[in-house]
């Protein structure tokens, strides 16, 4: 039975009730006259703490509060991708025609069009067994993207019957039913799932493929594998936003879910401007065919903005479960943190650290356990991925704050972003020294097979150049850079060509934003390569000044704009000019 | 409760710093406009921020000073708090709450708009990438400002942010258009002379009468400036949403308003946040500074140039932190220039636009404006670590390129960032500008331009 109850008390989004003794814990509810949606979070007596996801400006107490039965839900159907939701999974193109250019209060509306048919092709047929998971058929959502039609993950399965032939319905049609223990159930193209209810799955792989995401610095230095979990924290101002839509846009996923949690409101236009701009490189179809937005911007109600991050991986979650690679990314999981704090301040509660709740590491512990390569349920056997990479903005630009720290724990991959290096314009400005990656080892295999087996010691020995770099700038800043012997002044000088000509990386420029694994692994052998012979030549006599005055140098610092993907023998070829012009230091060097 | 003339009064029974509990509440919302009325029948304005159990929390605009437990009562007016608006606001000057302070009568309202606003949805947000050309060449060539921008100037105290924001406000304008623009300006706690710098700088270039002030002053009561930012936007959306004007907003000083929802915070008795301000302070700040932008299908604009001093000039201080948080960019003055009498002194690699990118390029500015730019940050950036170097191993322990970028540097300086407060350049003059720097390096130092361009604007050997 739903609860009814009535508002006693209202202070900002929380709203306590009374009456609601019938109200279960995370239950939906709706609130007031003008029927906000809030979810109850704590029950003392009859009284329900409820967090309210809309505007309360003028909510009275007295008004009525009235229980739904059911906890938050999405709605999951072909329909999402393409879309712009709120917190709460509202689309907020429907919002817009009921409440025009601004986002009005107590507006119901279904997340897809249950109107809308779409060409079903059943798999299975009349008489055959299904269970929980097992796809029944397919549609084509977009151009990109082929939706199963599973058996949702709660329904009991059973015997298929009364099965409809291949036809265009909509999201409302039965299109078979099943029949277990004498009980019958129907089958849609839709189903519910609440949010905060991991989606189940048969069981869980080791992440060994990498996620190439065309950014050098990433790929190269500091990878993430598909399942896997990363974090990008940095103070304002040193492109988080930037590297994670180019995550968006370039990443080898066949879905992404871009979750804007508490940030701007144009950043999340920006992403609509220009994804169906945008070609995918691997399908050449535009981008948002294969995206969805949550978008709860730092404006909108802080309560939904909580929701925001469970709305969002549950989606990721039921294209994973088709047997997709999925890419989550949540900008920013601080405002998310922020407005766990807020909530739990309204209820009084013993803050821990900052203000933050106590309870802070055991969410975000929650959210990045639902990353991972799985195989899904049902037949028939489908392996997908969610990639879960989450922004954090720590205070300060100070990582030892409670939402960094924590987020640290449960994480693998770091780019930590660093405001000196954007503040010499140094982008992705993504720290070499600070960042980590637990993958490497396991995506190694990968890079051999499908790339290079040197690929690896390539690696390590441009990192090993960047380390060395590291320490001998103390040197330098105390003693100048002519204290130190050629040998090590060529390091300062590979360093130098290894942060501009690879770990840099031009966002904005059409040839060099996006890097395919090839282009990488050629442009890393380059500029180990040039070290290789620049040891080789100093040894045989060749001076330093001559090494740096080679045109090679400012080809290789340009090759990564000017040589497009398509183009790799350009790229051979600059290994012959550079043999070349290294034989002709040495060379001159003996005739003298 | 007391009823007089049809309209409810409560009693208080508590003040405490600017709130007052009102005792015996019926039928009071949240968020609804208060009047509170003294024994001597002073009426001031205040808000509900909590209510239940028959008890309101009202937080106290012009302050509790004065006020006592007997005799003042509290009227729960039925509405939220709203401005009246019309065409008639332009050239108006009113006080921290909306109320007019030159004299004349109340403007004639078109409508009331509830002062809090609503969210815009991003659905039906145009993303901004009109070119505003501010005559500052600093800004226009390397931190460009564009139309719908939020674009704050982090200052300290004493330095030149108000020149600065004053030359901004007379300059600014579309190359090529003759659009109406508008100023709202919202002192929030400044000096009165601050305020009335302001004011003579607009009135001086003719921009008063398509102007509109909101003056909150130090002597001003502090909680008021809760809201003057607040009636300042719902002007300025007006303006811009309503009757199709491109609004520019200046609002100053935001660590004012910023202590002001401290004081509150800490007299409600909130778990704090970093350095006493509230846990909300990012979301507070949030439904200020969103409130810039363009919209679908409609003419407006509001682009914010909001102004806060730096605490101890730190850039990580609560304030400045969550407000670059916020909006696309900061504007940071820098205390080492300002002391060597540089104007403006702004400190470019502090500084960023990320609107700049769309607001520039053939179309706007010209094809080669990104590249040029990202060249001169790079190399004032070298020369920066050079300086530092130099102070330690001196001139003569500098490799021969490192001189050359440390008068790099100081070309930057000199040619390009010093400008007097009434030179106007054009965005041709500022790109040639730049130009003129990079041509200083030889060209295998150029590494982020295109060669196509280098042929044609490359002027060293």
């Amino acid at each position: 039975m739903a609860a009814k109850g009535r508002i006693v008390w209202v202070s900002g989004p929380a709203v306590r009730a009374d009456g609601m003794s019938d109200a279960k814990m995370y239950e939906t509810v709706v609130v007031g006259n003008s029927k906000l949606v809030g979810e109850v979070i704590r029950l003392t007596g009859d009284v329900a703490f409820i967090q309210v996801y809309e505007s309360t400006s003028g909510l009275k107490p007295g008004e009525p509060v009235i229980g739904t039965g059911n906890p938050l839900s999405v709605l999951l159907g072909p329909g999402i991708i393409g879309q712009i939701y709120d917190g709460i999974q509202r689309p907020l193109k429907e919002l817009s025609k009921v409440s025009g250019s601004f986002i009005g209060k107590g507006i119901t509306t279904t997340p897809v069009d249950m109107t809308k048919k779409y060409h079903f092709v059943p798999t299975v047929s009349n008489g055959d067994q299904v269970e929980a998971g097992s796809v029944i058929g397919t549609v084509k959502e977009t151009d990109l993207i082929e939706n199963s039609i599973m058996v949702p993950p709660d329904h009991p399965g059973g015997k298929i019957s009364n099965m409809v032939s291949e036809g265009d319905y909509n999201l409302e049609t039965v299109l078979a039913t099943t029949e277990k223990n004498g009980q019958t159930n129907s089958l849609k193209m839709y189903h519910r799932w609440p949010v905060r209810k991991p989606r189940p799955y048969k069981n869980r792989y080791d992440p060994t493929i990498p996620l190439i995401t065309g950014q050098r610095v990433i790929d190269t230095f500091f990878p993430i594998a598909k399942g896997g979990t990363g974090s990008i924290p940095g103070a304002f101002g040193t492109g988080k936003t930037v590297t994670l839509h180019q995550i968006a846009k370039w990443a080898d996923s066949q879905v992404v879910v871009y979750i804007g949690c508490g940030e701007r409101g144009n950043e999340m236009t920006e992403v609509l401007v220009e994804f169906p701009h945008l070609k995918d490189p691997r399908s050449g179809k535009p981008l948002m065919d294969r995206t969805v937005l949550v978008a709860n911007t730092s404006n909108m109600p802080v309560a939904a903005r909580e929701a925001s991050i469970y709305t969002g991986v549950t989606i990721a979650e039921y294209y994973r479960d088709m047997g997709k690679d999925v890419v989550l990314v949540a900008d920013s999981t601080s405002r998310w943190a922020e407005s766990l704090r807020e909530m739990s301040g309204r209820l009084e509660e013993m803050p821990a650290e900052e203000g933050y709740p106590s309870y802070l590491a055991s969410r975000l512990a929650e959210f990045y356990e639902r990353a991972g390569r799985v195989r899904a349920i049902g037949s028939p056997d489908r392996d997908g991925s969610v990639t879960l990479v989450g922004a954090v903005s720590p205070s300060g630009g100070d990582f030892t704050e409670p939402v960094t720290t924590h987020t640290m724990r449960f994480i693998k991959t770091f780019w930590a972003l660093d405001a000196k290096l954007a503040y010499s314009r140094h982008y992705p400005s993504i720290n070499w020294m600070n960042s980590y990656s637990g993958y490497l080892g396991d995506i190694a295999k990968w890079w051999g097979e499908n790339i290079s087996q040197d690929w690896l010691s390539l690696r390590s020995e441009a990192y090993g150049v960047l380390q060395r770099e590291d320490t001998l700038k103390e040197i330098v800043r105390l003693l100048g850079p002519e204290a130190l012997p050629d040998e090590e002044k060529l390091i300062l000088e590979v360093a130098r060509m290894l942060k501009i000509g690879l770990l840099q990386q031009n966002s904005f420029d059409d040839v060099d934003t996006y890097c395919s694994p090839e282009k990488q692994y050629k442009l890393l052998k380059l500029l180990v390569e040039f070290y290789r012979r620049g040891q080789q030549a100093l040894k045989e006599g060749a001076l330093l000044s001559d090494i740096r005055a080679m045109p090679i140098v400012t080809t290789l610092l340009k090759a990564r704009m000017d040589i497009k993907d398509n183009e790799m023998p350009k790229l051979d070829s600059l290994d012959i000019t550079m043999k070349e012009q290294f034989k002709a230091i040495t060379g001159v060097k003996i005739t003298n | 409760m007391t009823s007089q003339g049809g309209v409810q009064y409560s009693k208080i029974a508590e003040i405490k710093g600017p709130l007052v509990v009102v005792d015996d509440v019926e039928n009071a919302a949240f968020d609804e406009l208060v009047e509170i009325e003294t024994k001597e029948g002073e009426r001031r304005l205040g808000k509900v921020l909590e209510v239940g159990n028959g008890k309101a929390i009202v937080q106290v605009f012009e302050g509790t000073s004065g006020l006592s437990i007997s005799g003042t009562s509290a009227k729960f007016v039925g509405k939220l708090m709203e401005m009246p608006v019309s065409k008639e606001v332009l050239g108006r000057v009113f006080d921290g709450l909306g109320r007019p302070k030159d004299g004349l009568p109340d403007p004639i309202a078109d409508k009331f708009i509830d002062i809090n606003g609503e969210p815009m949805n991003p659905e039906q947000r145009e993303y901004p990438k009109d070119f505003i050309q501010t005559g500052v060449s600093v800004i226009d060539g390397m931190i460009t400002l564009v139309r719908g921008q939020k674009l704050p100037i982090f200052s300290g105290s004493g330095m030149s942010h108000n020149i600065l924001a004053a030359q901004i406000a007379r300059q600014a304008n579309v190359v090529g258009t003759k659009d109406d623009f508008a100023v709202v300006f919202a002192a929030i706690g400044v000096q009165y002379s601050e305020a009335e710098y302001f004011r003579r700088s607009l009135e001086e270039s003719g921009a008063l009468k398509r102007s509109v002030l909101f003056l909150n002053t130090a002597d001003d009561p502090a909680i008021e400036r809760i809201i003057t930012p607040r009636v300042a936007l719902t002007v300025a959306e007006y303006l811009a949403f309503d009757l199709g004007m491109h609004v520019l907003v200046i609002l100053t000083d935001m660590t004012n308003y910023a202590e002001a929802l401290r004081e509150i915070s800490a007299a409600r008795e909130e778990v704090p946040g970093r350095k006493g301000y509230p846990g909300y302070l990012y979301t507070d700040l949030s439904t200020i500074y969103e409130r810039a932008g363009k919209l679908n299908g409609r003419k407006g604009s509001v682009t914010q140039v909001p102004i806060l001093s730096m605490p101890s000039d730190d850039i990580t201080h609560p304030i400045p932190d969550l407000t670059g948080y916020i909006t696309e960019g900061q504007v940071v003055l820098g205390r080492d220039l300002f002391r060597q009498g540089v104007y403006p002194p702004i400190n470019i690699l502090m500084s960023l636009s990320r609107l700049m990118k769309d607001g520039i390029g053939e179309g706007s500015t010209r094809a080669d404006h990104s590249e040029v730019s990202n060249q001169v940050y790079d190399a004032y950036s070298r020369s920066q670590e050079v300086r530092a170097l130099a102070g330690i191993v001196g001139k003569a322990g500098l490799t021969d390129i490192d001189l050359k970028y440390m008068e790099v540097g100081d070309m930057f300086e000199k040619e390009f960032l010093t400008q007097v407060t009434d030179e106007n350049r054009t965005i041709e003059e500022t790109l040639n500008l730049l130009w003129k720097i990079v041509s200083k390096l030889p060209k295998n130092e150029i590494t982020k331009i295109k060669d196509k361009y280098i042929d044609q604007y490359y002027q060293g050997k």
